[in-house]
């Protein structure tokens, strides 16, 4: 994103501006594109206080009403807080301005007062998902060849007698694998970055119910379905793989959505891809596949951790998608009523 | 960390700023609640005190007041849903734990354990739970009645710098007492293979429980030592934002 830092503008008058803080050096200098102001341009004065304690962090004057800007508060002494890492926001408690916010349109006065918070160390979202994801595919395949120190040694490096262990093995390879693919080439992020302690509680929550459900169903005394057999394993398998092309396919319609670089948010509608016709009930139809599919392998695998492993995904992912939900509605004044934001009609 | 209490009461203080308004069935109700909770610790605390003063002995007292203590404990469930419909200002799930961590130790140790029930260990935690429990609804109480005595606010927030660790001292002793029992009958343990495709060993979870204290006490308690310079010595302490 191209970006002019409108620090420039507040530094090249004097070495300390007029209202500047003694003791906080000078912000970072960096070119401006040149614009052609052909009438009296309103110029603003921007200070930016921090949110916690109301200090003075820096004062910028003759601010350019038009540039969208990219503060890097405090340059000298705190190095660390890297542009990603930076809040700022109208009101102390208040949500945090866009990077595409543009001074003349945000409702302030030509003395304009802005306040900053750190929002602590960051990492890409790209980041998070790969490492996420990376893990639960090697963790199940290292309990499906049954490596060293996990069962009896005498099971050391066998493979279970159950097909449908093998198939339950190739389904939940596959899902991640797909997963990982669509993080690489399809999903087109909003934010760039999240909070670093996240990368620790989402990874603690992937890779711990994957060990969890790879130990049982890899198991030597794993039990396979016994309800309804092998009929139960087929159907199973059905949802699954449906579940699978539909949530590829809602996918892909979302990053069709939006053009590529861009941050635009717009209605998803139906495509002539019949796995997106469910957006015709549904808000978060992603979420809704992502269900199935885990129900699917619930009932392949007849195994109780995945069960627990799809109700809490169940519950995060409704959380989700009543907030999306929630965002659309306000966003978008001709939402269609018709849909529900996980389940058609229920929830 | 059954021993540790909720301070919902100083989030609300927290917010005098801006009033909250509850409703005056709602206060009516908390007040009942409070006074009925105070009540019954009392009546709990003055039951061990009589078994004690007649029978000189520790042996027996849990089965006199098991099913006091069952009742009034259970009872504290309804605490969640306070916070859950918002009369109380408190995280639901902070509430959650404590209550569930109590109701674990009462059914899940000390009333399906037998074997366990005469342990020296049980009678210490029960007198901090009593202690606890009678401080924490009276302030409570008098805080709806807006008339909090001093030494009710003192009691509440000094008596835990005692109370925590002995608490926990008793629960992890009764824990380590029960395990021996809990490996020799298998007690709600289940092994492979069953057709759910899941095991459950009770006493390696126990163990789990046991280790879990370690992290959890220290924030507990640093917490509610936060909490007290707040509240008793008036200290503004700028939160670490999440």
């Amino acid at each position: 994103v191209d970006m002019d830092t409108v620090v420039l503008e507040g530094a090249t008058h004097k070495k300390a501006g007029p209202g500047s803080v003694p003791g906080v050096p000078a912000p970072p200098v960096k070119r401006p594109k040149a614009k052609k102001a052909k009438k009296a341009v309103v110029f603003f004065e921007v200070e930016i206080l921090d949110a916690k304690t109301k200090d003075k962090l820096c004062f910028l004057d003759k601010v350019r009403p038009l540039h969208k800007y990219c503060v890097c508060v405090g340059g000298g002494t705190h190095p660390q807080w890297y542009a990603a890492r930076q809040s700022i926001r109208l009101d102390p408690k208040g949500k945090s301005l866009k990077d595409e916010d543009v001074l003349q349109h945000l409702p302030v006065g030509t003395t304009a007062t802005f306040y900053f918070r750190d929002l602590g160390a960051q990492i890409s979202w790209v980041t998070v998902f790969l490492t996420e994801y990376g893990g639960p595919l090697l963790l199940y395949l290292m309990f499906y060849f049954r490596v060293p120190f996990i069962y009896a040694p005498k099971y050391d490096f066998t493979t279970s007698k159950h097909w449908v262990v093998h198939l339950a093995c190739m389904c939940h390879s596959f899902h991640y694998l797909k997963r990982l693919l669509e993080t690489l080439f399809v999903h087109r992020f909003s934010h760039g970055t999240m909070p670093l302690r996240n990368i620790f509680k989402n990874c603690t929550y992937y890779w711990g119910f994957a060990a969890w459900m790879a130990y049982y169903i890899n198991h030597p005394l794993y039990t396979p379905p016994t309800i309804y057999g092998e009929q139960q394993v087929r159907i199973a398998l059905i949802i699954f793989l449906f579940c699978q092309v539909g949530n590829f396919s809602i996918h892909i319609a979302l990053r069709n959505l939006r053009p590529p670089g861009s941050k635009t948010r717009k209605i998803p509608y139906p495509t002539k891809n019949p796995f997106t016709w469910i957006f015709l009930l549904v808000s978060c139809p992603n979420y809704t596949y992502e269900l199935g599919s885990w129900f699917g392998f619930t009932l392949m695998t007849q195994c109780l951790p995945v069960a627990f492993f799809t109700a809490v995904g169940f519950i995060q992912m409704t959380v989700w998608a009543k907030g999306k939900h929630r965002s659309y509605l306000k966003e978008f004044r001709d939402y269609p009523p018709l849909r529900s934001p996980i389940l058609p009609f229920v929830l | 960390m059954a021993s540790m209490e909720e301070d919902g009461s100083v989030e609300e203080k927290d917010n005098n700023n801006k009033k909250r308004t509850k409703s005056a069935i709602a206060v009516a109700w908390l007040t009942f609640y409070n006074i009925a909770m105070t009540a019954g610790w009392l009546v709990l605390a003055m039951a061990m005190m009589r078994f004690y003063l007649q029978k000189a002995t520790h042996k027996g007292l849990y089965k006199s007041i098991a099913r006091i203590l069952k009742f009034f404990q259970t009872v504290a469930l309804v605490e969640v849903g306070h916070c859950a419909i918002g009369i109380v200002r408190t995280s639901v799930i902070v509430t959650g734990v404590q209550v569930c961590s109590r109701i674990f130790m009462v059914w899940f140790i000390t009333n399906s354990i037998k074997q366990i029930q005469n342990e020296e260990s049980v009678i210490l935690f029960l007198v901090v739970w009593t202690l606890t429990e009678i401080t924490r609804y009276s302030f409570y109480t008098f805080n709806l009645l807006n008339h909090l005595p001093y030494f009710i606010k003192w009691a509440r927030y000094n008596m835990f710098i005692i109370m925590y660790p002995l608490g926990v001292a008793g629960e992890l002793l009764t824990i380590y007492a029960a395990l021996p029992f809990v490996r020799k009958t298998g007690m709600l343990s289940m092994r492979l293979p069953n057709k759910y495709n899941i095991s459950f060993d009770y006493y390696y979870f126990l163990i789990i429980v046991m280790l879990s204290y370690i992290p959890l006490f220290p924030q507990l308690f640093f917490h509610m030592l936060r909490q007290r310079r707040k509240v008793l010595l008036g200290e503004i302490i700028v939160e670490k934002d999440e």
